[in-house]
């Protein structure tokens, strides 16, 4: 693929890092088609909703534009929009709180590692769903005193499929940089 | 002022941020409000796509189980010829039991004895963001009468109960979810306990005392204690007991698809219904699937 990224002058070590470039629009078309796509197909695909597209779109950008501080703000709002559409047990801010951490985490990582490779992809998928979840469990646990298990089977299938998902997603929206 | 380094501005961003969103569940578990504001606009924002997503996803999986699915016709075949064995002998079983005909009897008069009680039929258009609510999304809302609390159903049985009721759109808690519940009892013994979600497929009855009879297979069907839902509804089938402490750990089959949820009932009063009562019946036992023919409503 002949993409070219915009180089831009940070270094950690001895690696240039590249911070990639969208199309305009692109982060917002991506975030209200995940949103979507997360609240429609699974009234008709039961199974799609082990699926958490708003959290690959976060840790998607987050890794690309390598920007912590608008990956967690990107986080936030993805979370908050997804905390929004859910319903009373989900409280604003629950997933809004694990998506900016998430976020940070992606955009700080992406800044320090090499993100394209879709085994790198894979793994830190599965890594951020990890987190992602036990934010969610610790939020419900310590805060809203909510049960809540830290992990079953059923999670680490979630995560193994997020993860196989999210390497053909990022290559999707890998088409959105700017050429 | 104490100016920060600019490689600790996003750690500062991030702090502050983390705060923001913990005042904000502080203040909802607090004041036991949902930010209803932010959701109208979220709802209200998506539920058109949603609704052009419903015909879409809709004429997708119309394509799929008339064609793709035909591919299966022949396994299948086989699958319904044996069902329909089965079904032939549970078929005279059931006309032997003459309590199991007065059940059908209260299914039958259920439109009659609720003909004061206007229902509307809605279609789901939605599901919801985070798996860990079980909610969905109707394409009816407060310009149609539909109001927090209402109850849910389909003619296979409970659905669940109205949570938000938006402009053109009304949030169902399923039963399924972790803070819903109703009140129900077991048809044969009449054992009262509510029956509610945990966030998985099937639903947990909880205060049944550990010297109680309870038979797996067992329908479950409403109290009426609740004042939402009127008494003797489905809700699921007993498919799993375990002896607990100091309560039996009984699980139940839904008995409405909950997974696969497409058009709805919402009964349009916020008044405690009691079949008895306006049927002129005794009370119903048993269970089974209101007959859809039965139930007159406004068209969707």
């Amino acid at each position: 693929m002949n993409e070219t990224y915009e180089t831009f002058d940070l270094r950690v070590g001895e690696s240039h890092i590249e911070v990639h470039k969208f199309r305009g629009g692109a982060i917002v078309l991506a975030t209200v088609v995940a949103l979507f796509l997360q609240t429609s197909v699974p009234v008709y695909f039961p199974r799609f909703a082990v699926l958490d597209l708003p959290l690959l779109v976060t840790i998607y950008f987050g890794l690309s534009r390598r920007n912590p501080s608008t990956g967690l703000l990107l986080g936030m709002v993805i979370g908050l929009l997804q905390d929004s559409l859910s319903g009373p047990t989900v409280p604003l801010g629950l997933y809004g709180i694990a998506k900016t951490v998430v976020g940070y985490l992606a955009s700080s990582i992406g800044a320090r590692l090499d993100t394209e490779h879709p085994v790198a992809r894979f793994a830190l998928t599965i890594v951020f769903f990890a987190v992602h979840q036990s934010l969610i469990t610790l939020t419900r646990r310590l805060l809203l005193v909510q049960p809540q298990v830290w992990f079953n089977l059923r999670l680490g299938v979630a995560a193994a499929v997020n993860a196989i998902i999210a390497v053909f997603l990022f290559m999707l929206l890998d088409r959105l940089r700017k050429n | 002022m104490v100016a920060i380094p600019s490689r600790h501005r996003s750690l500062v961003l991030l702090t502050g941020v983390i705060v923001l969103q913990l005042l904000l569940l502080a203040v909802q578990v607090k004041r036991d409000s949902q930010g209803r504001l932010i959701r109208v606009w979220t709802v209200g924002a998506v539920a058109p796509f949603e609704r052009a997503g419903a015909r879409f996803f809709g004429g997708i999986r119309g394509v799929w189980d008339h064609y793709f699915a035909l591919q299966n016709a022949s396994r299948e075949n086989e699958r319904l010829r044996h069902e329909n064995d089965t079904l032939k002998l549970q078929i005279n079983q059931l006309q032997s039991k003459a309590a199991e005909a007065d059940r059908l009897a209260a299914l039958l008069s259920f439109h009659q004895g609720h003909q004061s009680v206007p229902m509307l039929a809605a279609r789901v258009i939605g599901a919801s963001a985070a798996a860990a609510s079980q909610t969905v999304y109707l394409d009816r809302g407060e310009r149609d009468g539909i109001r927090r609390n209402m109850a849910v159903i389909t003619p296979d049985g409970v659905v669940g109960k109205i949570v938000e009721s938006y402009r053109d759109t009304a949030q169902v808690l399923l039963l399924t979810d972790k803070d819903s519940g109703v009140g129900a009892m077991l048809a044969e013994s009449r054992i009262q306990s509510p029956v509610g979600g945990v966030g998985e497929p099937l639903l947990a009855m909880k205060y049944v005392a550990n010297d109680d009879v309870v038979n797996l297979g067992e329908h479950v069907v409403t109290s009426g204690m609740d004042r939402i839902f009127p008494r003797d509804l489905p809700v699921g089938t007993v498919v799993q007991i375990k002896p607990g402490n100091p309560f039996k750990q009984i699980r139940i089959q839904p008995a409405a698809k909950l997974e696969r949820l497409e058009e709805v009932i919402v009964l349009l009063s916020l008044q405690p219904l009691d079949l008895r009562k306006e049927s002129g019946m005794p009370a119903a036992e048993g269970t089974g699937k209101i007959p859809p023919g039965q139930v007159k409503m406004e068209k969707p």
